[in-house]
């Protein structure tokens, strides 16, 4: 690669060489960045909604890139753990099997895109004033740590230390949620059928099968077979 | 060791700065040329193994013992055309090989295969490995979608149901190892097994129902028999790779070896203590590993000649209501064990 260099004019190989070693960090940052916006941009610009939930998908991947870049591996890795190894696999379940109709669904845009527009401003503002407000982000770069350093042990000291309690309450709402979901959707029907699975697994062999005894049926069959001649 | 020093500094010299990604790819290749050659060889060993169970020979024509047979499949594949259905979705058709490839081989980036020996040594190794094996299934669903087939479809939901539910059993197997260990990475939680009694050190003996539950769970993943709902092919012909042929199936079938290679290697890290000697007086090494993995390979290849496939409930009962609820009570289990003094591991 050096050799390849040499061989560039002098400032040419200056660049490249800047380029490769300096800002390779910067580099993985604008492809993944950009990665995210154009998958995000795909996921509402997309025909098909299983297209549409698979570039969430990429933008969720190439998002989890940019924290490992910022040396958030534990967020990166149940970022992809969590939403696209489960959350999304559930998602495509579920619009792989909608009967979803075309027409219908691309009707209405005018008539909903000025609420739209104003709530994606809106959001575009917050996230503006958050980010460029002196309290939060502005003027302070990344602390870069050493190689001995975990994120996940930190976060799991912060969060079983200083935030046990909105950790937990956390937590709770999540399951308190969960039971609601299950308690107002699943209905028994009264004519449903169902299996009692335990009656199945505990039967015996003696309750099933019944082995006969009974001598062996060639003479019958011959016989049979003789007055089939004598009849013909 | 020397030599390897020798060859670092002669890269060094030839290729400047570049040298660690050139060296990092000479160390990928190291690991997935190797995996590529076992996955060819146990689709032979699985062939003989349940030839012999079943009282046949297995193939023995290509090759002494059949030793051929793996190269002539793959020639045989590589030559048949690849047929695209119409009506189905060409790019997506085409990437869902891929999909299910990339994750299988990417997962061996944290494997330790002896002391110090891995391509990359991250501090959470455990979860980038659930996080990748969890990816798998992708390859699966968008096969079964994008075929524009019935049976790829119902094969394709299926799968995706099956490993999300075995997953989670799966992850609290492993939340388990990662409390008896106090660590994510992967060399440290084999470190972790070493003790002065050999085998009596692996978790597979504190963690023993979580190591059975990891086992069958992996099975479940892989979606191999008795598991095998995706493909069941007494129901829905092969499921989701029903329209793949040549070199596109091939590549389903390499994922689905290469992972059961992998959860064979994981089980062995997790449970049975990695490279380390089951009995103290021996050298921990390689052919330790090798060996386990072996065992556990074995295993899955005994399982599909001695059981028939499970019915779809009897799948989802097994995964919901038997394996969640106990990795949960193990976890509080282990937990409080090792706040007393029984906790010798």
């Amino acid at each position: 690669m050096v050799l390849l260099f040499s061989l560039l004019p002098y400032p040419l190989s200056e660049i490249l060489k800047g380029l490769l070693m300096i800002n390779f960090e910067t580099i993985l940052f604008y492809v993944f960045a950009a990665l995210t916006v154009f998958a995000a941009l795909r996921v509402i610009t997309a025909r098909n909604p299983v297209h549409a939930v698979l570039f969430l998908v990429l933008a969720f991947i190439s998002s989890s890139g940019i924290w490992i870049l910022l040396e958030a591996e534990f967020l990166a890795i149940s970022l992809v753990l969590v939403y696209v190894g489960a959350v999304m696999v559930l998602f495509l379940f579920v619009v792989m099997m909608l009967d979803i109709n075309m027409v219908r669904l691309r009707e209405g845009l005018m008539r909903w895109l000025p609420f739209g527009a104003v709530l994606a401003g809106l959001m575009a503002f917050e996230m503006a004033w958050v980010l460029s407000s002196s309290r939060t982000f502005a003027g302070k770069a990344a602390i870069k740590h050493g190689a001995n350093y975990s994120n996940t042990k930190e976060l799991g000291r912060l969060i079983y230390t200083d935030y046990v309690f909105p950790f937990e309450i956390a937590a709770v709402i999540l399951l308190v949620a969960m039971v609601a979901a299950i308690a107002l959707t699943s209905r028994r029907r009264k004519d449903a059928k169902s299996q009692a699975i335990d009656e199945q697994i505990s039967v015996k062999k003696a309750d099933r099968v019944r082995l006969v005894k009974m001598p062996p049926e060639i003479h019958a069959r011959v016989n049979a077979d003789r007055t089939a001649e004598v009849a013909r | 060791m020397e030599m390897l020093q020798m060859l670092q500094d002669a890269g060094r010299g030839l290729f400047g700065p570049a040298w660690l990604t050139v060296w990092t790819l000479v160390k990928i290749m190291a690991i997935v040329l190797p995996v590529m050659g076992a996955v060819a060889y146990l689709t032979l060993a699985e062939r003989k193994v349940i030839g012999y169970m079943q009282i046949r020979i297995g193939p023995n024509r290509v090759g002494y013992f059949g030793l051929l047979q793996p190269i002539a499949d793959a020639v045989k594949l590589l030559f048949k055309e690849i047929i695209v259905p119409t009506g189905s979705s060409k790019f997506l058709f085409v990437l869902a090989p891929i999909m299910a490839l990339a994750p299988a081989l990417a997962a061996w980036a944290v494997i330790p295969f002896s002391n110090g020996v891995m391509l990359t040594d991250i501090n959470a190794g455990l979860l980038y490995l659930l996080a990748m094996t969890s990816l798998g299934v992708y390859g699966i669903i968008i096969a079964g979608w994008a075929s524009n087939s019935k049976y790829a479809f119902l094969g394709a939901v299926r799968s995706a149901a099956q490993i999300v539910s075995y997953e989670i059993a799966m992850g609290f197997a492993l939340v388990c190892v990662l409390m008896a260990s106090q660590s994510m990475n992967l060399g440290d939680i084999v470190r972790g097994q070493h003790g002065s009694f050999g085998m009596l050190n692996w978790y597979a003996f504190p963690l023993f129902p979580m190591f059975l539950v990891y086992l069958i769970s992996g099975v479940a993943e892989t979606n191999r028999a008795p598991f095998d709902m995706a493909e069941g092919e007494s129901e829905i012909v092969a499921g989701f790779h029903v329209e793949y042929s040549g070199m596109a199936f091939a590549l389903f079938f390499l994922a689905e070896y290469a992972n059961m290679i992998l959860i064979s290697f994981l089980t062995s890290i997790m449970f049975l203590g990695g490279w380390l000697s089951p009995v103290p007086f021996l050298p921990d090494s390689f052919i330790w590993l090798l060996g386990k993995v072996s065992f556990i390979l074995l295993l899955f290849l005994w399982f599909r000649a001695t059981f028939p496939r499970y019915r779809y409930d009897q799948l989802m009962r097994l995964g919901w209501k038997v394996f969640i609820p106990l990795t949960i009570i193990w976890v509080v289990v282990v937990a409080v064990w090792m706040q007393t003094p029984f906790w010798l591991w």
